[in-house]
């Protein structure tokens, strides 16, 4: 067998396969057939590069060429250009935006230097749907060592003694919580693989699914050996179709392979995984209400206690874990939980994998050491703000997070720094927000989600939020007093102390983290009527300055509300009469503003 | 035991005991809303949800739902803090800002918690204003739903979905709009609703009532071309008195006779006496299936009751392939019927479109079974209208009267006159106690040793018992709640394994006595214990407490039905079944 | 396809399989490798390049050198094809010219592993530029 000199590596996942990467994979299949090199270059559909602003992403092995924005027609270029002649398309690479220079290694580019890649060290690089790559990069001999050389209960000391903590968004040990599965006799355990990712905007489950579905099916071995169970059952959204379907495969190869099954690597141990399929409900993320999904039943929590590993999936204990936090259990029994836990700060260890996204260059997925500062996330890893605009707010742990402002850009980030911040880790989100962005809308925004997913099963989640909800509809429409700041404080408060699971008590944080950081603007809101960022759009008006009007009535043509006409006003030096507008015809689409050729229409 | 203290007084505990019931314990009475208990009756609805409970627990980052909160040891909770005080009452004003408020017409009003707790707290406000949820008005025979004043407590759907399990009612939406419904939007009628009406008595609020139809009964009497005769459910006495300030257990059959008449009822009669009507026929039929059985021949055994008109929906529709195993006995208000509309009708020469027979009965299925097609004769209903106690209670206080103050007056004759196994009917068990005194008379020839069946009665979900009649092992079973009920069907269904007989049903808790028409009970069983209490103290007054010795019904077979099991009987006091599964499959689907 | 069944067999496939990741792996940190470029234009594909560049992979495997194989344009040294860059951490990088498979081997074993000198080197003037 001759060895394939050249690999092209071309992002599979969601993003770049729904910017055609599938077309640029054939494509690179044709032409490296035209040229006889299809002996010599491999191609690869892997999983995501994480850098989903620059997608799709092609990288070039053996001189590591990372290619951005490539498109199907780009393929001929780099294989007659770079494969074949070896000079490197430089329009595809990447230019760092501080000296306009082009990158071609990632290893150079700000993007990538801080990462530190250990949930998502196989995504990008082996292909998902080989199991082979997977073996040959070390997968699986995780579970063979845990199976051949530990016990149980060492394996659960390792885990526990690398501090690994759920990545779902709470940060509970996840060692604790096996050995409290682990605890409970029955004769059937479950191990659980939530994959209901559910934060707006974070999708690092997806992408480890996509990417790297191996490490998954191995981990969940693992934790079935350590906790004595030898079911798996994934729970995962219907609407990630890639993922469900490298899973699948992986799982099918797994089989095949005598991964999974009876008597796994001759050990004497049984474990098989099977998927679940869930409708995409928030909640269900919250592990009671996954495990009632899973049962059939609506997915709504119940009160803890019982925890799962006591009384979980069909009555017998269950162990839910995430998927970012398995992505990280082979690694630590094959490197140690000594290793793990040098990374990160004293009560987080290893690393976190946030979706970057918002007003910031570099959007995508990056992994990251706990203890990094926003600082480094937003203006190195990120690239800073977009147009060199002022950095506002970076708003983390999705709809039960809150935002945090310029005085925490030096907090080194782990679970405990950014719940004093009042916010959470969460899945990972993280929107970086500039100065259009609108504190109160904000807020808003995410209260809309909350009130959208809650089950509705306790009071201050179903009424709570939808009055909150209303407050804020007020506050951003200019009809609030003072005193609906004050009952919104309360009810945040309120709910924040009784609603029934994590989704309700956490739903007031966004509120709750911008009334403390930013309340000059909910004041300016509700005593001003004004909205600094210009987004609440009952708090604008459009005023034509009627002495640079000229009448040429051209704003007057383009208002789809026909709410401009002239005045008996003519400015001096002017023939016709200047244009006003009626303010509550007005819907403050901006048209006018762009029909004036004279900047005679401003936004007060 | 653990110790822990609640508002600063020490209180001491078995382990495993909630918050809530520590407190009642130490004399503090944390008020709830969504919770509910049936104690001893395996009835418990803790959703955990309303949130009206929550206590402050020193060390606890948020407040403890104390209906749910197991007791620690060295647990300080306070259940009166300012803390825990604002989110109850936050909590509250909430529910109300989602709640039409219109208690002053409101079928629930005096008798709804909401308003109970909104007043205990001292609502005086109502601070938040916003959407309010509303929802389709439904109605079925029995239940009539005003969604837009659900309070989602979730009692209905645990009752209607795991303790009957006829899986009509479950929660649909989610966020605000979340509501108790039928699936799919269906109205409740075209649902797997059995009509029962137990989600109405646990309904905390006027969201699930039952049909009024106090006015139909009124106009009828009122009409003087009408002869209106009435009959009262053996439940019914035992209960009424509550609605008149009279501790439960009390027994007002006298009083209530008395009332009926001055509601100008022309003839008061009791179905207690048909009760033993339904004895002779369903007592026979078992003797003569197990003396089938006994022959070789082909017959079902078990047999089932039929007395209980959700019991009878319940296996039309979920046991369509078992409709040979129940009594073809119709229900005593059913037997009443046909015996009014066929024989008295014609005894006193009215014609049976001008004679209206009212039922009051403890039940709201019975709303539902006297509309059943083959209870009649040419579109004219054996039964015209069923009122329950409720309805009975309001419309003696609508006309003036009080129950209290009238003196104790008897049934009319011929259908008045009962024995204690028609009395007993009211309670689980009742009705396998009374046929057994009957069967085993009627089989053996012979005179029982003892007439009571203590292994029959009680509040147990399910009782099983060995008869011997002289030597023939008779196996029976008594069950009430339908999810119990579907254990039975599906043993059946398997084979029977444990050689039952004789199967008596009840669909509601305790049996009649805890029936959907009556007082409501707000989950404290005592009063259901109570009733059954009155219900055999009762029987055992009785001058005669078999019913194949009530002279009125000896009377009966010789002026007019013959036998038991005879030609005419079988005409008008038996009935036959139908496969309804068509709802629940279009449900399932 | 057979199963896995030890942790030995696991590690031997492991093995097996491992030169299928190795050019990626090896372009993750390609600095501490030697890396060879083999000129692959016309002239040096019609010069035979191809086929030395497929002997020299695996010659370095047989070896155990840790080289990083690229093809790369025309180095303009036409006359001398098949041309082969060479750059070993620490050294200037050498181009050799007229690489067949004898020489390939040379360069492999006397030039990277021993530093010995081999004929075929080019003059470059890359160091006056």
């Amino acid at each position: 067998m001759s060895k394939y000199n050249t690999h092209v590596l071309i992002c599979g996942g969601t993003g770049c396969k729904s910017s055609n990467s599938g077309q640029i994979y054939e494509n690179f299949k044709t032409i490296l057939g035209e040229h006889n090199l299809t002996d010599e270059v491999q191609v690869i559909k892997t999983g995501c590069f994480g850098f989903c602003e620059k997608g799709p992403i092609v990288k070039i092995m053996p001189d590591n060429t990372f290619y951005t924005n490539v498109t199907p027609e780009d393929v001929r270029n780099i294989v007659e250009e770079h494969i074949v002649k070896g000079r490197k398309v430089s329009s595809l690479l990447y230019v760092n935006p501080e000296n306009n220079e082009h990158v071609s290694d990632s290893r150079h580019m700000e993007f990538y230097k801080k990462q530190v890649r250990i949930a998502l060290r196989n995504c990008g690089f082996v292909d998902p749907e080989n199991i082979e790559e997977s073996i040959a990069r070390g997968g699986y001999e995780a579970l063979g060592k845990c199976l051949t050389e530990m016990t149980p209960e060492q394996v659960i000391a390792e885990i526990k003694a690398s501090g690994l903590r759920g990545r779902g968004g709470a940060g509970f040990p996840t060692g604790l919580k096996w050995e409290l599965c682990a605890k409970n006799k029955a004769d059937q355990k479950y191990v659980i693989c939530n994959a209901d990712e559910g934060d707006p905007g974070a999708f690092m489950d997806r992408s480890i699914l996509e990417g790297d579905p191996n490490s998954i099916v191995e981990a969940m071995a693992i934790c079935g050996y350590a906790i004595g169970a030898t079911k798996g059952l994934v729970y995962i959204r219907a609407e990630y179709p890639l993922a469900i379907d490298r899973l699948k495969i992986a799982i099918e190869q797994a089989r095949e392979y005598g991964l999974l099954g009876e008597n796994i690597m001759g050990s004497g141990f049984d474990f098989d995984i099977e998927l679940r399929y869930g409708a995409g409900a928030f909640v269900c993320g919250e592990e009671t209400a996954l495990i009632h999904s899973m049962e059939g039943q609506r997915g709504e929590p119940t009160l803890k206690p019982p925890f799962p590993a006591v009384s979980g999936y069909l009555g017998k204990p269950s162990n839910v874990n995430n998927v970012e936090t398995f992505a990280n259990v082979p690694v630590i029994i094959i490197k140690g939980a000594e290793w793990f836990s040098s990374i990160g700060t004293e009560k987080s260890k290893g690393t976190k994998v946030f979706a970057l996204a918002g007003q910031i260059n570099n959007v995508g997925l990056i992994e990251v050491p706990m203890g990094i500062t926003l600082r480094e996330i937003i203006y190195e890893i990120g690239g800073g703000i977009k147009g060199g605009r002022e950095f506002k707010a970076v708003q983390t742990g999705g709809p039960s997070g809150g935002c945090l402002t310029k005085k925490h850009l030096d907090t080194p980030i782990d679970y405990d720094s950014l719940v004093a911040a009042g916010s959470m880790m969460g899945s990972g989100g993280m929107v970086v927000m500039d100065e259009t962005s609108c504190m109160p809308a904000i807020a808003k925004f995410y209260l809309e989600f909350t009130c959208e997913e809650s089950c509705g099963k306790c009071t201050p989640c179903r009424v709570g939020n939808k009055r909150m909800l209303e407050i804020l509809d007020k506050i951003t429409r200019g009809e609030s007093t003072m005193d609906d700041l004050q009952a919104l404080r309360n009810l945040a408060g309120v709910i924040k102390d009784s609603a029934l699971c994590g989704l309700g008590q956490t739903s007031p944080n966004p509120i709750l983290s911008t009334m403390d950081n930013f309340w000059d603007e909910y004041v300016e809101h509700v005593v001003d009527k004004k909205c600094r960022a210009g987004v609440c759009k009952k708090l604008m008006s459009y005023v034509i300055d009627r002495e640079k009007c000229i009448g040429c009535g051209k704003c007057a043509k383009g208002c789809p509300a026909e709410a401009i006409a002239k005045t008996d006003y003519t400015a001096p030096g002017h023939k016709l009469p200047s244009m006003e507008i009626h303010g509550e015809t007005c819907i403050k689409c901006g048209a006018c503003i762009n029909n004036c050729k004279f900047g005679a229409i401003s936004v007060q | 035991m653990i110790k822990l203290s609640i508002d600063n007084k020490p209180v001491e505990v078995a382990e495993g005991t909630t918050i809530l019931k520590a407190a009642r314990q130490a004399g503090i009475n944390i008020p709830t809303l969504c919770y509910f208990e049936l104690d001893g009756m395996n009835f418990e609805n803790k959703p955990g949800g309303c949130r009206v409970c929550v206590v402050e627990v020193k060390g606890r980052r948020n407040l403890a739902p104390a209906c749910a909160t197991e007791c620690m040891e060295g647990m300080e909770v306070f259940t009166s803090s300012p803390r825990a005080i604002n989110a109850r009452k936050t909590v509250v004003e909430l529910i109300l800002s989602d709640h039409p408020n219109d208690c002053l017409r409101c079928e629930k009003s005096g008798d709804c918690e909401l308003q109970a707790l909104a007043a205990r707290l001292g609502i005086r406000e109502l601070p938040f204003k916003g959407e309010q949820t509303t929802f389709k008005k439904d109605s079925t025979l029995s239940v009539y739903r005003d969604m837009d004043k659900c309070v989602y407590c979730r009692r209905c759907e645990t009752m209607c979905s795991k303790f009957q399990t006829a899986g009509a009612l479950s929660g649909v939406n989610r966020g605000f709009p979340s509501v108790v419904a039928p699936a799919f939007d269906q109205p409740l009628g075209e649902s797997s609703c059995i009509n029962c009406g137990q989600c109405v008595q646990v309904c905390p609020v006027g969201a699930l009532t039952l049909v009024d139809n106090i006015n139909d009964v009124m106009k009828a009497i009122a009409d003087p071309t009408k002869t209106v005769i009435v009959n009262t459910a053996p439940a019914v006495r035992v209960a009424l008195g509550e609605e008149f300030g009279q501790e439960p257990g009390s027994i007002v059959t006298g009083q209530m006779a008395a009332a009926l008449r001055r509601l100008g009822f022309d003839y008061v009669f009791d179905t207690d006496w048909s009760a033993d009507l339904t004895i002779m026929e369903e007592g026979t039929e078992l003797l003569q299936r197990v003396g089938k059985v006994l022959k070789g021949e082909e017959a079902k055994l078990p047999m089932f009751t039929s007395c209980c008109p959700a019991w009878v929906a319940f296996y039309e529709k979920n046991f369509p392939d078992l409709l040979e195993y129940p009594s073809t006995a119709k229900s005593p208000m059913a037997m009443f019927g046909a015996t009014a509309k066929n024989y008295f009708a014609q005894k006193i020469g009215v014609n049976r479109k001008d004679l209206v027979v009212v039922s009051i009965m403890p039940c709201l299925a019975k709303k539902s079974e006297c509309a059943r097609e083959e209870f009649g004769k040419d579109g004219n209903p054996d039964i015209d209208y069923v009122l329950s106690t409720r309805e009975l209670a309001h419309m003696i206080k609508q006309c003036n009267l009080d129950l209290n103050q009238l003196p104790e007056e008897d049934f009319d004759s011929p259908l008045g006159q009962s024995t204690g196994a028609g009395v007993i009917f009211g309670a689980t068990g009742g009705v396998m106690e009374a046929a057994l005194r009957t069967a085993y008379e009627l089989h053996t020839k012979k005179s029982l040793p003892k007439i009571d069946f203590e292994e029959v009665r009680g509040l147990n979900g399910v009782k099983e018992a060995t008869v011997d009649f002289d030597g023939l092992p008779v196996k029976v079973a008594v069950c009430y709640g339908l999810g119990n009920a579907r254990k039975i069907m599906e043993e059946v269904r398997a084979g029977n394994p444990n050689g039952y007989n004789f199967v008596e049903v009840m669909a509601c808790p305790g049996g009649c006595i805890g029936g959907a028409g009556q007082p409501y009970h707000h989950g404290n069983s005592d009063i259901i214990r109570k009733r059954m209490e009155a219900t055999y103290r009762e029987d055992a007054g009785k001058p005669i407490r078999k019913s194949h010795e009530n002279p009125d019904i000896i009377a009966i077979y010789k002026e007019f039905y013959g036998e038991p099991c005879g030609h005419l009987s079988h005409e008008l006091l038996h009935t036959h079944y139908f496969d309804k599964s068509d709802k629940i499959e279009a449900t399932l689907q | 396809m057979t199963k896995v069944k030890s942790l030995a067999e696991l590690k031997a496939m492991k093995e097996r399989l491992h030169s299928v990741l190795d050019v990626r792996e090896k372009a993750e940190n390609p600095e501490s490798l030697v890396q060879i470029k083999v000129g692959m234009a016309t002239c040096g594909i019609a010069a035979g390049a191809k086929q030395v560049m497929a002997h020299m992979m695996q010659k370095a495997d047989e070896l155990g050198i840790q080289a990083v194989f690229t093809q790369t344009g025309c180095m303009g040294h036409c006359h001398a094809e098949p041309t082969v860059e060479v750059s070993v951490p620490g050294r200037e990088s050498v181009i050799f010219g007229h690489v067949d498979n004898n020489r390939a081997d040379e360069i492999l074993a006397k030039y990277i592993q021993n530093n010995e000198k081999v004929e075929g080197v080019i003059a470059t003037n890359k160091t006056n530029q």
